[in-house]
């Protein structure tokens, strides 16, 4: 009796497709490329700033377009997900144990998402 | 009793004739109440004795008959024909070789879980003289559940990244390292660092959770690998900025 | 098998994935108001300014946009790897080096903010 056994390959670039549950990882991960755009931005700004109000308002002007329009919706769209996506995994990567049980999963996102609102709440009222 | 016709399609190779693998379709009658390993079952009693598949308790709790049911890692004796339209396409299961129709090879994983030491190391040696090691509901809590874990490997069929970088140690391994490395009687967490901490071990890892979906025990190997993560880094920090406090 | 350095800038990329869930959402819609023009109120230079004079100020800025830049970096190379890219180095490489001229770049900003 001859062994000859089979490898099935997979398909390196669309591996993700055959899955609703790739797809959504996929979408995830992409997320850091408008969040790490938007870091880039935050680093022009701020380099602007320094530079001086006329500057700053240069900044300002390119922001006030279509595209600054888009990619800031773009952003945030991006930016929701994550911040969805992150909290709700914190209690696998982060279990907290009180004696002989577990702190519900549950309670752990509850308190990041109260924490989420507040902190956004925080950063609104400074901005704006 | 109700009955239903469905159509098994199932994925057949044999390796002594076969160049690649082909479907195969089984019309089974099945009642309502059947898994899909009935079928299978039924298929090898009354229609095709040449079906090689493996299978064992019948009640999910040995972890033989893993397999690609409509394109999902399940145990066959898990998967409800009530749950299933009257075509089931029945595949081995993901990312394993296979070895004959629905008998995949199995080496890889055995070496890999064995390669993490998954055994009790005692911090020291102790004389049986010495008495029993005492353990706290508390202690016992903190990997309980990893010892859930029936070796199916639906985790390994479920991981892409395990699909696409085969040295990749894999979900079940290295959440049985954390099992030991939680377990208060336990002192061979170095040891099995050098493994798991490596870039094939838990580094691979980007926490697409597929494997603790998928996990018929519900052992949330995903998350074991977080919480190994989180542990790995916090011993880089201190191994490299803390070199004299000893472990 | 030696142990893996990833540790470092994993870190790095769970602590910005923390931060960026917290406030770049928020931010982000002070950025689109700005960009829509929504108040005149907003965004204003004398009111960022002050904020970034301030040490604190600088220190928040700075975490922010460290922890941003280093959480994507991270997270562009792993999607990368996931997209087909094999060569791992190189994109390890281009990422993070474009996120530590974003952190050189911000630190100089925010120094000479006074």
């Amino acid at each position: 009796m001859s062994r000859k056994p089979y490898i099935r390959e997979v398909p390196k670039t669309s591996w993700f497709f055959r899955q609703p549950r790739y797809m959504r990882y996929m979408a995830r991960e992409v997320t850091c490329i408008f969040i790490g755009a938007y870091a880039l931005l935050l680093v022009v700004a701020v380099k602007r700033l320094a530079q001086g109000p006329d500057a700053f308002q240069g900044f300002l002007d390119a922001l006030h377009s279509p595209l600054g329009v888009l990619f800031n919706l773009a952003v945030l769209v991006a930016a929701v997900y994550h911040s969805t996506s992150w909290f709700n995994v914190t209690p696998q990567a982060m279990p907290i144990q009180r004696g002989e049980e577990f702190v519900p999963g549950k309670m752990i996102v509850g308190a990041h998402y109260a924490a989420w609102a507040v902190v956004s709440l925080i950063v609104l009222i400074w901005g704006v | 009793m109700s009955e239903r016709q469905i159509q098994l399609e199932v994925l057949r190779y044999n390796p002594e004739t076969d160049t690649e693998p082909r479907f195969q379709t089984y019309s089974v009658p099945c009642l309502n109440e059947w898994v899909v390993l009935d079928a299978l079952n039924y298929v090898k009693d009354n229609l095709d004795t040449t079906l090689s598949y493996r299978w064992s308790c019948h009640m999910a709790v040995c972890g033989s008959c893993g397999m690609m049911i409509n394109g999902e890692p399940k145990l066959a004796c898990k998967a409800f024909i009530h749950e299933y339209p009257d075509k089931i396409r029945v595949e081995p299961l993901a990312n394993f070789p296979i070895e004959r129709d629905l008998v995949t090879v199995v080496e890889d994983f055995i070496t890999k879980f064995a390669s993490i030491k998954p055994y009790l190391i005692p911090k020291e040696d102790k004389p049986i003289s010495a008495g029993e090691y005492k353990q706290s509901p508390a202690e016992l809590l903190k990997y309980k559940q990893y010892t859930l874990c029936i070796n199916c490997m639906l985790c390994y069929a479920a991981c892409p990244q395990y699909g696409l970088v085969p040295e990749f140690l894999g979900p079940a391994a290295i959440s049985m390292a954390h099992r030991y490395n939680q377990d208060s009687r336990d002192g061979g967490r170095d040891q099995r660092q050098e493994v798991i901490a490596s870039h094939e071990g838990v580094w691979e890892c980007s926490f697409v959770g597929a494997c603790s979906e998928v996990c018929p025990k519900h052992v949330d190997p995903a998350g074991a690998l977080q919480q190994v993560k989180v542990a790995s880094t916090i011993d880089w920090y201190k191994e490299h900025l803390m070199p004299w406090v000893k472990k | 098998m030696a142990k893996s350095n990833k540790p470092i800038v994993w870190g790095l990329f769970a602590a910005g994935g923390t931060v960026t869930a917290f406030v770049t959402p928020a931010l982000a819609l002070i950025t689109l108001f700005a960009a829509m023009r929504f108040s005149p109120g907003m965004f204003t230079y004398e009111h960022l300014h002050a904020f970034a004079a301030n040490w604190l100020g600088k220190l928040i800025i700075f975490g922010v946009i460290m922890l941003s830049l280093w959480h994507a970096a991270h997270r562009l190379r792993v999607t990368v790897h996931d997209f087909g890219v094999r060569s791992d180095l190189v994109v390890a490489t281009i990422v993070y080096m474009i996120a530590a001229i974003g952190t050189v770049s911000a630190i100089f900003s925010l120094l000479s903010i006074r």
